[in-house]
Order: structure tokens, then sequence, then C-alpha cells
């Protein structure tokens, strides 16, 4: 029992970084019906921008209050990745609005190529060191061993999903949102300015998967120029399992799909914790196609 | 003096021309109607003025302001809503999410909205039965009285219907331009698309009929009942 509690804290660690990279493939491809192969990257950048600051000289007076240095750490690392996200999606996708959709995919591939090797250009192939942040601290509840970072983590994300999940659902910004992903024209009748939801979708998205980045920066303490390939499959997994394009689909999917990888590590196999999940991935979809959350609402003509 | 002037509009969709110069004048408190068969031009006129394509050629000109470099999210700030052909509701939102939507451009006037909103729910009652129902799940009648009830929310000076009565069963057809009728009656400015010649014409102060994208006849509504061409080819006489 105690061993499952343990994996059970670890996969809602691992999940809700899984959850927030997965909430910006689902609101791009709600949007654009764009699968944004770039996104990987964007989280991966996360990563590398909180390095940059963390070691900053300037940064180290900060921390000397962590919590207050944390939350400036993850603001300032959301806003930078939020303006490249902007910036690609000006660069690489804007002029590709009224191609067909494969040549925004190809665009996306290459953004993703583009952005991995930049960064290993100025930061090179090896593994970087995080600093080490508040890892020693932990409680021991009942047996199972729960870290500071991890809490940080879980909360963190649960607050962006929240808060994300009532934009979305309860405000008219939220419901020009959605009403934006099913029909831009009709959208554009009601006075809505499709074009600023899609750069709002490009801000909020990456700097969603930008904190992630930076969680496992923090946790993990390394951080690769490739990782964003690595999570960023995963995360689309998430995507899909929760039907994407639906945003309580992917927090679901992520959460779920941590669960399910780190009790398949645990319990079966750790070389085998991707085939179980992506076993999983293929079971939800032969008996939900459009993934758990995925909308299924006939038009009656 | 005319609330709309259309001043020889070509559109054209890739190489296809699909409006070969219109003309058309619509004044304020008229309804006025375009006729004419599938591919005439009618719903591309509609889309020319909501600026969701650009005209090749020609102006729009509402209110003395010419549309051309008015884009297509300030249309309805301006006074012209927009109820586009096959309804188009949002599908997997709420009945009330899809009227809110329709005031969306006006939505810091929180009283206008609810005053607007409680008026749509008293000319659509069904509407108001099935606020908190997804709009995908309402019956074809019920999703053409939310695209019209939509595009009243954003309180608009010109009123642009595209097929109001297209599927719908007789009486509620009857049903709906009784209320277009009473919706003219507050002062609001009608272009109305239609298939239906008959109830359009008897609806209508003026109409003209589009075929291949030319005007080929315009006129009083009475005129285009009595017209001979019209009566052959639209209203099925002999």
């Amino acid at each position: 029992m105690q061993e499952f509690l343990q994996q059970l804290v670890n996969g809602l660690t691992m999940g809700s970084v899984y959850a927030l990279v997965a909430l910006g493939y689902t609101m791009v491809y709600g949007i654009l019906k764009l699968i944004n192969f770039a996104h990987g990257e964007l989280f991966m950048l996360g990563g590398f921008f909180g390095l940059t600051w963390l070691t900053a000289s300037a940064f180290s007076g900060l921390l000397k209050s962590p919590l207050l240095g944390l939350l400036v750490l993850f603001l300032l690392v959301m806003a930078m990745v939020a303006v490249i996200g902007v910036l690609l999606d000006r660069v690489a996708y804007k002029p590709l609005r009224r191609s067909p959709r494969l040549t925004a995919v190809v665009s996306a591939l290459g953004a993703s190529i583009f952005l991995q090797n930049a960064v290993m250009l100025v930061f090179g192939s090896g593994y970087l060191v995080f600093p080490d942040v508040a890892r020693d601290i932990y409680w021991m509840v009942g047996g199972v061993k729960i870290t500071l970072m991890r809490v940080i983590i879980f909360l963190v994300a649960v607050c962006f999903m929240v808060g994300l999940y009532l934009l979305v659902q309860k405000t008219q910004l939220g419901a020009a949102m959605r009403a934006a992903s099913l029909d831009h024209d009709t959208s554009r009748l009601m006075g809505i300015d499709v074009d600023k939801i899609i750069m709002l979708v490009f801000v909020i998205g990456p700097a969603l998967g930008a904190a992630a980045g930076l969680m496992v920066g923090l946790y993990y303490r390394q951080i690769n120029f490739a990782m964003g390939w690595t999570y960023g499959i995963r995360a689309f997994t998430a995507a899909i399992m929760g039907g994407i394009g639906n945003i309580p689909g992917a927090m679901i999917g992520g959460l779920l799909l941590g669960i399910i990888e780190t009790l398949g590590a645990g319990y079966i196999s750790a070389t085998w914790k991707d085939a179980i999940s992506f076993a999983i991935l293929i079971f939800i979809l032969i008996w939900r196609p459009t993934g758990l959350l995925g909308e299924r609402v006939a038009d009656k003509v | 003096m005319a609330l709309l002037v259309i001043e020889d509009l070509y559109v054209n969709y890739g190489h296809i021309a699909a409006l070969k110069g219109i003309n058309l004048q619509v004044a304020e408190g008229e309804i006025v109607t375009l006729l004419g068969a599938n591919g005439a031009g009618k719903s591309t006129t509609l889309r020319a003025i909501s600026s969701l394509i650009k005209p090749k050629q020609g102006r729009i000109i509402f209110r003395g302001q010419d549309l051309q470099r008015v884009p297509a999210h300030d249309i309805v700030r301006i006074g012209i809503a927009h109820a586009p052909e096959g309804r188009r509701v949002f599908a997997t939102l709420s009945v009330a999410e899809n009227l809110l939507l329709g005031g969306y451009w006006r939505r810091r006037d929180r009283r206008g909205i609810q005053e607007t909103l409680s008026k749509v729910y008293e000319f659509f009652p069904r509407l108001a039965e099935r606020r908190h129902q997804l709009a995908g799940t309402l019956s074809g009648g019920e999703q053409q009285m939310l695209a019209i009830g939509r595009a009243l929310m954003a309180d608009p000076k010109l009123l642009m219907l595209d097929e109001p009565s297209l599927g719908l069963a007789p009486l509620l057809v009857q049903n709906i331009f009784r209320v277009i009728r009473e919706i003219n009656q507050l002062g609001v400015t009608v272009l109305l698309v239609e298939q239906n010649v008959r109830a359009a014409l008897r609806l209508a102060d003026r109409g003209s009929v589009l075929e291949t994208g030319r005007v080929v006849l315009s006129g009083t509504a009475k005129e285009l009942a009595q017209d001979e061409r019209v009566r052959k080819s639209y209203l099925g006489e002999q």
C-alpha cells in the first residue's frame, strides 16, 4: 500500500507536467487544427531560460526568500517563452493560414528542428545541471515521502489548470475562444477578433509549457536540448488520450498518463513503461476513438 | 438617404467570377430581399458586405462609410449583423452562450445586453426554455431562431438574414417571417436572402433578382410579384 501511494504521488507529479504541456498541444489544435510540433521545444526553452536566470548573479539575492524567488522565476520564464510562442506563430504558422494543413505541419517540424539546434549551439549538447533548490525539504506522511518540490509542482500545475478552466468555461473571453475554435468566420460575424484569440492561445500554451519545463529542471536538476522531444511526445499522447482539442481532456489525459507510467514502471518493468503507456493509449482509442472527453455532438440539420 | 449602397461590386472565388457588377441600395427602415437560384451570388453578396470576402472591385458603403478597410470583426460594431447561411450556431456552446456571443462586441454594456436578451426570449420563447441546452442539440427550426436571435443581440441597424426559411416546416416559416416583420417594425432594416420567393415578396418592400452574379431585375415587391419572368421562373406559375 505504501509503495502504491508513493508511486501515485510520483505519478501525479509527472502527470502535472504532462498535463501542462498537453494543454499547449490541445489549445493550438483546437483553434488551428494544427499539431504544433515545436511545442516540446518551447517546453525545453522553459528549462533553459530558468537555468540561465537561476545562475545569473542578479538572481541569487532573490533566492534568499525562496518562494518569492521561485514566483518571480516562473513569471519571467513564462513571459519569455510566451513571446517566443507568439513569434513562432508569426514566423512559421501565420503566413501559412490559408495553405493546406500539411504545409503548416512541415513548418512546425522545421521550427522544432530549428529551435533544438539553436539551443544546442548556444548551450551545448550535453546535460546542464540545475542548482539545488529546496530539494532536501520533504515530509514523511504515513511512510510516503513527499518532497517540497513535488508539492510545488503539483500545486502550481493545479492552480494553472483551474485558472485556465475558469477562463475558458466561465468568461465571455473563454466563450469567444471556444467559438473561434469551432468556426472562424462566424466568430468574426460576432465581432470576435480571431487573430487576437489565436495570439492569446500562443501566449497561454507556451507559457504553461515553459512552466512545465522549468519544473522538470527544478525537480530532476538536469536539462538537455533534446528533452522537448521525449516530454513532447508523451504530452502529445496525453492530449490524444483526453481528446485532442479538449482542454479538460488534456488535463485528465496528462495526469492519467503520469500515473500509468509510474505505476507501470514500478510494478511491471521500468524498461516497459513506454510500451505500457502506448498500449493503454491504443486501448482507449479503440474504446473511444475521439479520446476520453472527445466531443461527439450530433449536428442536427 | 440610403443606409447601404453597393456600387458595381465584383467578387471572385479564385478564377471564378461570383459577382459581376452588382448594384443595390437599401434605405433605412426597409425590408429588401435578394432572390435567385442557387449559385446566383446572394450569399456572396452578404459575405462581401460582412467583409468575410474581399471584393475584387466596387464599393460597399454603409451609413456613408466605405467598408473596404473595415475588418470582418468590426462590421458588427458599425451596425451590421449577419445570420449566415446554414445557421452556423456554435454547436458545443449553450443557447445562452450563443446569444451572449451575439452581443460580444458590446459585452461591457451589461444592462443593454440583458434588455436585448429578454427581448429575444420574448420573440422566441423556445430559446428561453432551452437556454442551458447545447445549441447542437436543438431542432433545425430552433437553431434558426437561435441564429436570428444571436444576430439581434448585436443590436444592429441592418440585419442580414441568409435563407432563414431553409429546411423548415411551413408553419415555422410563417412564424419566423412574422418575427422578422416585428423586428423591422422596431426600426431594424432587413436585407433578406431567400429562395422562398412567395413568402419573401409578401414580407419585403423591395427586391432584386440575381442571376449568375448579376442583378437582372429590381423593383417593389408588388412589381416583382406581378412580373412575368418572376412568376414563371420563381413562383412556378404558367
